[in-house]
């Protein structure tokens, strides 16, 4: 035998020893293994959900629930593309229908789990004096709202038009309204800034869109049920899920009381049942 | 003795030749794929459409207003300071040499709450400002100034090294001649510097011309007033991206048009001695 044959072999020798051991070593058995459930959610459910899955996590040890945010665009493409979900929280019916169409969602689990509602955020020492919606169209307020193009932005529009139809406010409101924006914001991150600098008077996004740490420093005026437009959020599991029992307890969760105050903290409207 | 440039330009050494063309083909093809990719992306149709369409000229408009105003004003406020720390030995040099690289280093978005925090009307400077009857925020002189404090730094930076490396043997001889100094910057210094000058215009000019963080939380949006270019195209993304898309391929050519305009004036300038 070479020198370096006795090598090779010593080194094969070692090896199949160590792997060996490895598998026989008493005492070390690995920890049951987790039960992992991965949720896609609207990222206007981040801090909600983020809250709901810790108190289910809480309250089941034995699951893990892990949270994938994004545009609700953004995550039916993924969904579509293949990613590996059980759960999909939708911020509108639009992209849960077309899943459901191509038969990617389980149909009899889909259903509401919570809304949204527009509503009027004003900073908190509110110097422009705004105490209803009326006061929206004083000639010089400051007011930012969403683009067009992002949800809250169209919707802010579509709420406007709501008002200009009823003869309470009429088309002349809707176009002082408009007349006093002063930035059309592409994210609720910009309108809020913009608020609590106190650059802008007032401004129009989902009341779920103040952050905890923002509610301190901003006034919320509702928006009448009868102009305002309601974000329906559906949730729906997903037909490769291959744990669809605990997709349906967690889900069963998010709707539960428990799961509602969490929602409502951050918010969101329950749905009437 | 010949120098690299000799070896690569005008002589054989074909292996060196070789591995730098390849090094070049790289560097271009880098560069150009993506925006090729871009342009085959978009239809040719939307792109002529878009250039009817009132919110893109308006936005095109602006964007070149501004981004030259701007280039403008920061050769003007620019030049002493690079000139100062090109020729002078001063207490705290340093310091303001790096205060002049800062809005660099600062992310736009923060850069733009940061000049609200100043020249906004609750703002450290803004508040005097307010009570005088002036109001910044959200008007195209704010569109100038995030462009301004964003884009400067490119221009300081080129100008104080083409100030440096002027042999100042020129200058003297002016001088002994009885030129008086300012005589002496404008037809002796700056001639000698005009590359370096440029080219630092060049880049501020296209770095306002890109600015949008900055624009949006000291501007914000709004067509005709505040809407620059790359405003327009990220809130067209959120709706329709052929639209956006076109955009972009409108404001890279115009871009690339008058960056080439601006190196043909000034070719005999670069020729190689």
């Amino acid at each position: 035998m070479t020198r370096s044959t006795t090598l090779i072999s010593l080194a094969v020798g070692i090896t199949i020893l160590l792997l060996t051991a490895g598998c026989t070593s008493p005492g070390t058995a690995p920890a049951p293994e987790k039960n992992e459930l991965t949720v896609f959610a609207a990222a206007s459910l981040t801090g909600a959900m983020t809250d709901i899955a810790k108190a289910y996590e809480a309250a089941h040890p034995d699951t893990k629930i892990i949270l994938n945010f994004d545009g609700s665009q953004a995550l039916r493409t993924q969904i579509e593309q293949g990613a590996h979900a059980d759960l999909f929280l939708s911020a509108n019916t639009k992209h849960m229908t077309a899943l459901q169409g191509e038969g990617l969602i389980v149909n009899d689990s889909v259903k509401t789990f919570t809304k949204n509602k527009l509503a009027v955020l004003i900073p908190k020492d509110n110097r422009a004096n705004i105490t209803g919606l009326s006061d929206l169209a004083t000639p010089g307020i400051r007011l930012v709202m969403g683009t067009k193009e992002v949800p809250f932005g169209d919707y802010t529009r579509q709420a406007l038009g709501k008002m200009a139809n009823d003869t309470a406010y009429g088309p002349e409101f809707r176009n002082a309204v408009m007349k006093n924006v002063v930035s059309e914001d592409p994210a609720v991150t910009a309108l809020v800034a913009h608020l609590r600098v106190g650059e802008a008077d007032a401004g129009i996004a989902y009341a779920s869109d103040v952050s905890e740490e923002d509610k301190a420093l901003v006034i919320m005026l509702p928006i009448p049920d009868r102009y305002n437009v309601i974000a329906v959020y559906p949730l729906g599991i997903v037909q490769e899920s291959k744990v669809k029992d605990q997709a349906a307890a967690f889900a069963q969760f998010i709707t539960s009381t428990e799961g509602n105050a969490i929602l409502i903290r951050y918010g969101f409207v329950p749905v009437d049942r | 003795m010949t120098t690299l440039m000799e070896r690569i330009c005008m002589r054989g050494n074909l292996p060196l030749r070789i591995l730098v063309a390849i090094l070049v083909v790289i560097a271009v093809l880098f560069i150009c794929i993506p925006l090729v990719a871009l342009l085959l992306r978009v239809p040719q149709t939307l792109l002529f459409a878009s250039l009817q369409d009132p919110v893109v000229l308006d936005a095109l408009f602006l964007s070149l207003v501004t981004a030259s105003i701007s280039m403008v004003i920061v050769i003007g406020f620019g030049t002493p300071i690079a000139y100062i720390n090109a020729r002078c030995q001063y207490p705290g040099k340093k310091i303001i040499d790096t205060i002049t690289d800062l809005p660099v280093v600062l992310p736009p978005a923060v850069a733009g709450l940061a000049l609200l925090m100043a020249f906004g009307r609750r703002g450290l400077v803004g508040q005097y400002l307010n009570l005088m009857g002036i109001d910044i925020a959200f008007t195209t002189i704010a569109v100038i100034i995030a462009q301004v404090f964003v884009a400067s730094p490119f221009y300081i930076r080129q100008a104080r090294t083409s100030f440096a490396s002027i042999n100042r043997v020129y200058e003297h001889a002016a001088r002994t001649l009885g030129a008086s100094p300012l005589t002496t910057f404008f037809s002796i210094t700056v001639p000698l510097a005009i590359n370096g000058i440029l080219s630092g215009a060049v880049m501020t000019f296209a770095r306002a011309l890109g600015e949008f963080g900055a624009t949006i939380m000291f501007a914000g949006n709004l067509q005709g007033k505040t809407q620059t270019m790359p405003l327009a195209i990220y809130g067209a993304l959120q709706g329709d991206m052929d639209a956006s898309l076109a955009l972009a391929v409108i404001l890279v050519f115009i871009s690339f048009a008058v960056i080439i305009v601006i190196k043909i004036l000034t070719e005999k300038e670069e020729a190689v001695p």
